[in-house]
């Protein structure tokens, strides 16, 4: 089949690679008919993931129909059309039990890997290095499923790819980063980063009873998107001082609540900008904090600081001093997927959510490399690439 | 989730020792990481110490701030103790001082952004901003910083460790499952194969005698009789290899329901006694493994099979080519048949 491969740093290749079989009796082989390119993989693109190997099947928002079930498995049958969480999950161990599928127990077959950089192994993730289990991702034209009955979400034939493709992650994602702000009534939200994290987290802050949602970010194509698909106000942190201006909105309170929906990479302008880019360059620190740093120290006392941006390492310079002193809250984690698909899978049905809108890119799976290269680069505009096996 | 401890002993009753007074992998793997990231932290004070002495208007330029004569003179400065830094933590890795001068360094740059913060912008949140950065520390310089304060203070306790004659591994895993449960898929020893990786079959004789067939490097197998010493139904299980064993080995484990209904603790000893008597400690391999790993990952294999029914495998782990894989019967390969099973049926 063909797969979308990683090879290095800024070289992705589409290549023919064996088939996926069966391996253990709980799997199964779903056959992809949409899938797309997360701001997750470009942190692999970008070269920050130390765990990848040359010839890695990456890849993890992916969708399609169940070609072949192995033994054990009860729910799935030949032919269903299901959406596949990014989390892999046992369903059975205490994590996964307490809906924390994104830390199950037992779904990293390298958890002594990643023990030792985090202490305990979180759960194995599609496509996501060898860290998170080395398992093949869905940029491809075949995928295999561990623990079929636990993940893949049903999708009724109504419904088309595009509608659903994305509660494989970023939509769950958007939803569990405003959910974790444990909004009130009249609240005010800012969101760093306006990418399709930060648009469904601007989407589910209003559907969860936010008054205000303020989104940041420096590419303006976002940030009207931001306007006028999810009725956010915006900031572009290029022209203001994102904390002055954040303040000002706010009566020098701060927002209520703030999300990181930029992660590891994020761009920082000027001074502290380029320490921190020094220092990754150097090795001295794996992760780059600007938004975190920021979104911390712009909250309000005793706020909630939601992180769904994702981070590897270290960071550096952690204003822990505010956030101690100052009563806040931290909440983050890879999004427990099926926790929330199923609600969000009816609120599509119901049409209270269209998440459609954040496509601007279809491409043929032979075509990724470029989809990578136009969305890493905020090229013609791209928000979200989809990808056709 | 497994946790381990793992000790090589002198022969005192082990279970009366303080807990992790030797904790010999750990210590050592966290030696060769922190090593790692002082050796990186060295090289890191060399490069940017040479750099902000040779060049200072680019560096300057590279983290933003003014070219002008103060500047320069700082970053000169810094450029010397940067490379002093790195030399001192190269030459002496094991030195801890060193890594606090680095931590001590990054405040002072941190001063230093501070100061130019100030003078440019008078805004309240650049300075709030400024306070913030100068008041946090180098998370990595503290931690190896720390680390390896801690590995010295350790290192006068193993002194002593090095030579052992049995090679002794304690491992604990948390499992979703009853004391009884577990129990019943242990005392059946033949379960054993299925997540202990090095084990290849154990024939059960009777309620207490059985035969073990183990892998050995180089593709040899090493065989022993065992019987079972002590069985507290649910509790606790111990046995030990008997006389002509090509390893003596003798194991315990023990079943505690864990609080709060969350399952049961694990907690699993065992002692080898490979021929040859004396074992050197550190570089001891057990079937060609690390023991101390090879334990903890059967007792994560134990788990995943008693949580989930199946051992997890991913294409691209190790864990694909792993003999304890539970393949299902219908893609079974030739990995049922295991590759000695005359030598096997030898018996003794
Ligand atoms: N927690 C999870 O399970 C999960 C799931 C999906 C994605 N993610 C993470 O969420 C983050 C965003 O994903 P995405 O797909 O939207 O990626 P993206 O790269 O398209 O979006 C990131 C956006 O952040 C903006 N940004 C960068 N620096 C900023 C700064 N200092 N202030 C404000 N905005 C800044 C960028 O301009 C960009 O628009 C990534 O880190 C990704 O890995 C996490
Ligand atoms: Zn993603
Ligand atoms: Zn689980």
């Amino acid at each position: 089949m063909k797969a979308n491969c990683w090879h290095g740093k800024k070289d992705m290749r589409v290549e023919n690679v064996p088939d996926p079989k069966i391996l253990n009796a709980h799997d199964c082989i779903v056959r992809i008919t949409s899938t797309a390119i997360c701001g997750s993989d470009l942190h692999l693109y970008n070269g920050f993931n130390p765990a990848m190997q040359p010839g890695d099947i990456v890849g993890h928002e992916f969708m399609g129909e169940v070609v072949e079930v192995g033994k054990g498995v009860q729910k799935l049958k030949v032919g269903d059309r299901v959406t596949v969480p990014f989390p892999i999950s046992c369903g059975s161990c205490l994590s996964c039990q307490r809906n924390l599928f994104s830390v199950c127990e037992n779904s990293n077959p390298n958890a002594a890997m990643a023990e030792e950089l985090w202490g305990h192994s979180p759960a194995g993730l599609f496509g996501y290095s060898h860290l998170l289990g080395g398992y093949p991702g869905g940029q491809a034209e075949y995928a295999r499923v561990p623990y079929a009955d636990v993940g893949p979400l049903k999708i009724p034939s109504e419904l088309d790819d595009e509608q659903v493709l994305f509660l494989t992650d970023i939509l769950p994602t958007g939803y569990m980063a405003a959910e974790q702000c444990d909004i009130q009534r009249g609240d005010t939200v800012a969101v760093w980063g306006c990418g399709p994290v930060g648009q469904f987290a601007i989407l589910s802050a209003f559907l969860l009873g936010a008054e205000r949602v303020i989104g940041i970010d420096r590419f303006e194509y976002r940030l009207r998107m931001a306007r006028e698909k999810c009725k956010a106000e915006t900031l572009n942190y290029a022209e203001n001082d994102v904390h002055h201006a954040l303040m000002e909105m706010t009566g020098g309170r701060g927002p209520d609540a703030v999300i990181d929906a930029s992660g590891m990479e994020s761009h920082g302008l000027g001074l502290a900008g380029a320490y921190d880019r020094a220092k990754q360059a150097m090795m001295l620190e794996s992760d780059r904090a600007v938004a975190l740093r920021q979104a911390i120290m712009a909250v309000r006392n005793g706020g909630v600081v939601s992180v769904p941006g994702v981070y590897a390492g270290f960071v550096d310079k952690f204003p822990m001093g505010s956030v101690m002193n100052r009563s806040l809250t931290i909440k983050t984690g890879q999004t427990h997927v099926q926790r929330y698909h199923h609600h969000l899978l009816e609120r599509i049905q119901k049409g209270e959510i269209d998440p459609t809108f954040i496509i601007t890119h279809r491409l043929r799976l032979e075509d990724a490399p470029m989809g990578y290269q136009v969305f890493n680069d905020k090229q013609d505009e791209c928000m979200k690439v989809v990808l056709k096996p | 989730m497994a946790t381990q401890e793992a000790r090589h002993a002198r022969g005192q009753d082990r279970r009366h020792q303080p807990r992790g007074w030797d904790d010999g992998r750990r210590s050592n793997s966290g030696q060769a990481g922190d090593e790692g990231l002082s050796r990186a932290l060295g090289w890191f004070s060399i490069g940017l110490g040479l750099a902000e002495l040779t060049a200072p208007n680019a560096v300057a330029r590279l983290i933003g701030i003014p070219e002008d004569d103060s500047n320069r003179r700082m970053l000169r400065a810094f450029g010397m103790r940067e490379l002093a830094n790195g030399v001192g933590i190269l030459a002496q890795p094991r030195e801890s001082g060193w890594m606090w001068a680095r931590v001590g360094g990054d405040l002072m740059d941190l001063a230093f952004l501070g100061n130019n913060l100030r003078s440019h912008e008078s805004q309240p949140n650049r300075i709030a901003a400024a306070a913030a950065a100068v008041a946090g520390v180098t998370a990595l310089d503290v931690l190896c910083g720390q680390r390896m304060a801690q590995d010295g203070d350790s290192q006068s306790h193993g002194a002593n460790r090095l030579w052992s004659r049995h090679i002794d591994v304690r491992q604990t895993v948390a499992i979703n499952r009853s004391p009884e449960e577990i129990y019943t898929f242990w005392r059946d020893f033949r379960n054993l194969p299925r997540f202990m990786s090095h084990l290849e079959r154990v024939d059960v004789q009777d309620d207490r005698r059985s035969h073990w067939v183990a892998k050995a490097p180089a593709g040899r197998t090493v065989e022993w009789d065992a019987e079972v010493t002590e069985d507290q139904p649910n509790q606790r299980l111990c046995w030990r290899s008997l006389e002509g064993a090509d390893v003596d080995n003798s194991g315990e484990v023990r079943f505690e329901r864990a609080p709060g209904d969350r399952g049961t603790i694990l907690r699993v000893d065992m002692r080898y006694t490979p021929p040859g008597g004396i074992v050197g400690a550190i570089g001891a391999k057990l079937f060609g493994e690390e023991p101390q790993m090879q334990v903890r990952d059967d007792l994560r294999r134990l788990k995943q099979v008693l949580e989930t029914g199946e051992v997890t495998v991913a294409e691209g782990s190790m864990a694909l080519t792993h003999p304890a894989q539970a393949w299902p019967s219908h893609t079974q390969p030739a990995l049922t048949q295991p590759a000695h099973t005359q030598t096997a049926n030898s018996g003794r």
